[in-house]
């Protein structure tokens, strides 16, 4: 396993640099996640494999429809009216799909918890923050207060919170953690009367209120302006630093994946594409769809009259083409992008690229991409199948620069 | 000194910050803007005090009791005689009947729409959050009911099991529960997918925390709304099952009882049936009005501006 210090001067202390074999916190292999529709089955997430370490912040990127908030659902067992299978879906070793809805709610909040990418929506609008976060604390901590549903209807409907209780004034030492100034008194305060980002340090407080060791955070700052997004994903990362969490950042902003995250997947229409740590992935990016997207982000050295879009949509889920999803818009697209996906690992450890341009058999002269051999492509797709994608450091014969 | 003042002073004497006698401020405090600042709402809470206090204390406060039959028949009504509001044909006091009446008929109301919304308010959440099945299922039950009028039902309940209080509360509240379920799962099917809901799940709380914690509170104000809107058609419905002769015993006063006594001497005696009737009408209104000031008690964001 790798975890390498986020490339930014901000210091990563919590991140484990030492080379211990335990298991990683989050192991996803194979995730599909399909909904059945009128119009056929639509796989939403159609083979993810990814691992989340201890105290590390996990990117994955990708646009709008590419499966990455369906991920995060399936995880906690929330993808509504779809199906989730896995080779692997474990929680420290502990298989999240053979839990039932009971033990998942035992997950939820306590280990794992979610932040949702519009915090004007995830708030419950009758009710004030501190009273949202207190019923949290009441229902992961032991506060010993009392859990009976007519005790939370009381307090919900007839006397609110005491002041005095324990889980009110966890809710407001929080609060006061995430930032929020005047805690006691924005406490009772209902979530209209806070702003944007402010509403978002209250989802993260409320995130934070059952401990969790893993945060997902669902695009935080999508609906938030740039200013506050620094700061909601500084606040993250000091929540990472002082109580070691962990947080699987999704977002469709490169931009924030190479300020914020230690590692990064990127998705492409439910499947992944590549996944590397962040300074390999922005130095060495192998997919070509990698490339377009960092080719799309503006830089302040431009020349370029235009930035290099991507030309074309996301394929429409219900009729993905076989192999590679990406291909259709792929400049690099050859006869092989047929072929069923397999991972090809770099030198790097932990860079794995989903694209048949790093098949040993391909010649690529930056120009041109030639099968050189076809049986033997074929062959050495079966085996990165067979090995689960674990083999082949070896860099491939990828000549010149791909642009 | 106005009786919102009133009521201020006598709920400000608060100790805990944020609470005044355990009970949540902000909903008070919103209460008693609405009532301050608001002439309808002023209104509204006049009469439902006004009639619910003269229900509650008629023992103590009616001049005369209500059987008795002491005076002169179809006296007309004098406000400064013995008999305020007259007296019947039967030489009953009338004020002292419409006191005691208000007892059964504000009270017919208002548990007849209190079963009604319990059981349909439940049938609502449930069959909304849940959908599917459960959501066919209670529903097209519900719908049934749909197909019968309320009177039938009513008038079918009565006589079954027979008159009286508890009978005749649960007759008229019957015909309530389709449309409270129907309301609530209207309301639910649109909370269920705001993104708090599925924040609620994601911090691990249970369907029914869930329905009764965090849906539950966004219904209240429509459902405040058609709960006052009922109150008023109850005690209509009580009326017209006493008119009808299927109220709660022929010869207890209730509203509805009194304007049917009188029907047979609308020519002679006008006061016998007009004035139980102004009463009900000025009820109806006032709950109403109550209603109105209690949903805005409840709209935190306080936009409407009423």
């Amino acid at each position: 396993m790798s975890s390498q210090p986020r490339p930014t001067q901000r210091a990563g202390p919590s991140v484990s640099t030492t080379v211990t074999e335990e298991p990683p916190l989050l192991a996803v292999d194979n995730l599909h996640t399909t909904f059945t529709t009128e119009r056929g089955d639509v796989p939403a997430v159609d083979g993810v494999s990814f691992a989340i370490n201890e105290g590390e912040v996990f990117g994955i990127v990708g646009e709008s429809g590419s499966g990455k908030s369906v991920t995060a659902l399936s995880l906690l067992g929330l993808a509504d009216g779809a199906t989730v299978t896995a080779d692997r879906l474990c929680f420290r070793d502990e298989d999240l799909l053979a839990k039932d809805e009971a033990a998942l709610r035992e997950i939820r909040g306590n280990d794992i918890s979610m932040i949702f990418q519009d915090p004007m929506s995830s708030l419950n609008p009758v009710m004030t923050v501190g009273e949202q976060i207190a019923e949290v604390v009441r229902h992961h901590g032991d506060v010993g207060e009392s859990q009976s549903l007519f005790a939370e209807l009381r307090r919900k409907y007839v006397t609110g919170t005491s002041e005095s209780s324990a889980s009110w004034q966890r809710a407001v030492e929080l609060l006061d953690t995430v930032g929020i100034p005047d805690p006691a008194d924005r406490a009772n305060e209902y979530p209209h009367q806070l702003s944007g980002g402010m509403k978002q340090r209250v989802m993260i407080a409320q995130a934070l209120a059952g401990d969790p060791d893993l945060i997902i955070a669902d695009e935080p700052t999508t609906a938030l302006d740039v200013t506050i997004e620094a700061q909601i994903l500084n606040e993250l990362l000091d929540l990472r630093d002082e109580f070691g969490v962990s947080i699987m950042l999704i977002t469709h902003d490169l931009a924030v994946v190479r300020e914020t995250c230690d590692r990064v997947a990127v998705m492409y229409a439910g499947e992944m594409m590549e996944t590397a740590d962040t300074r390999t992935l922005f130095e060495d990016p192998r997919h070509p769809y990698t490339r377009g997207l960092i080719d799309s982000i503006p830089r302040t050295d431009d020349d370029r009259e235009w930035l290099d879009a991507i030309e074309g949509n996301v394929p429409d889920p219900t009729a993905k083409p076989q192999g590679c999803p990406f291909r259709t818009r792929c400049d690099a697209a050859f006869s092989l992008c047929e072929e069923p996906l397999v991972a090809y690992s770099a030198e790097e450890p932990g860079h794995r690229t989903w694209c048949h341009l790093y098949n040993d058999a391909v010649a690529n002269d930056g120009d041109e991409v030639q099968r050189v051999d076809d049986a033997e492509a074929k062959q050495l797709i079966q085996e990165h199948e067979a090995s689960d994608d674990l083999v082949t450091p070896q860099r491939p014969n990828f000549g010149g620069e791909y642009r | 000194m106005s009786v919102s003042d009133l009521v201020e002073s006598a709920f400000s004497g608060s100790s805990e910050s944020g609470k005044t006698f355990g009970i949540r401020s902000d909903l008070l405090e919103r209460f008693i803007k609405t009532i301050r600042r608001d002439l309808r709402a002023k209104i509204g809470f006049l009469v439902v005090a006004l009639f619910g206090l003269s229900a509650i204390f008629a023992p103590m406060l009616a001049p005369y009791d209500p059987m008795s039959q002491q005076f002169p028949i179809l006296m007309p009504p004098d406000p400064l005689s013995a008999n305020p509001l007259g007296t019947d044909s039967f030489g009953r006091d009338l004020l002292s009947r419409l006191m005691y009446g208000a007892r059964i008929s504000l009270a017919v109301g208002l548990g007849a729409v209190t079963f009604g919304a319990v059981l349909g308010i439940l049938i609502g959440l449930f069959a909304g959050y849940y959908g599917g099945y459960i959501d066919d299922l209670l529903m097209r039950a519900v719908d049934v009911m749909w197909a019968f009028p309320w009177l039938l039902i009513a008038i079918m309940l009565v006589a079954i099991f027979g008159q009286g209080f508890w009978n005749v509360m649960v007759a008229i509240g019957f015909a309530y529960i389709d449309d409270f379920a129907r309301l609530a799962r209207g309301e639910v099917l649109a909370i269920r997918e705001e993104e708090y809901t599925m924040a609620a799940k994601s911090v691990g709380l249970e369907d029914y925390e869930i329905i009764f914690e965090e849906v539950f509170p966004n219904t209240v104000a429509p459902l405040i709304v058609q709960f006052t809107i009922f109150t008023a058609r109850a005690i209509l419905a009580e009326s017209t099952l006493s008119f009808l002769g299927l109220g709660v015993k022929p010869t207890t006063p209730t509203w509805g009882a009194l304007l049917g006594q009188g029907r047979g001497f609308i020519t002679q005696a006008w006061w016998i049936s007009i004035i139980p009737g102004i009463a009900i009408m000025v009820t109806v209104l006032g709950i109403n009005l109550f209603g109105d000031a209690l949903r805005d008690a409840f709209d935190v964001k306080e936009t409407g501006q009423t």
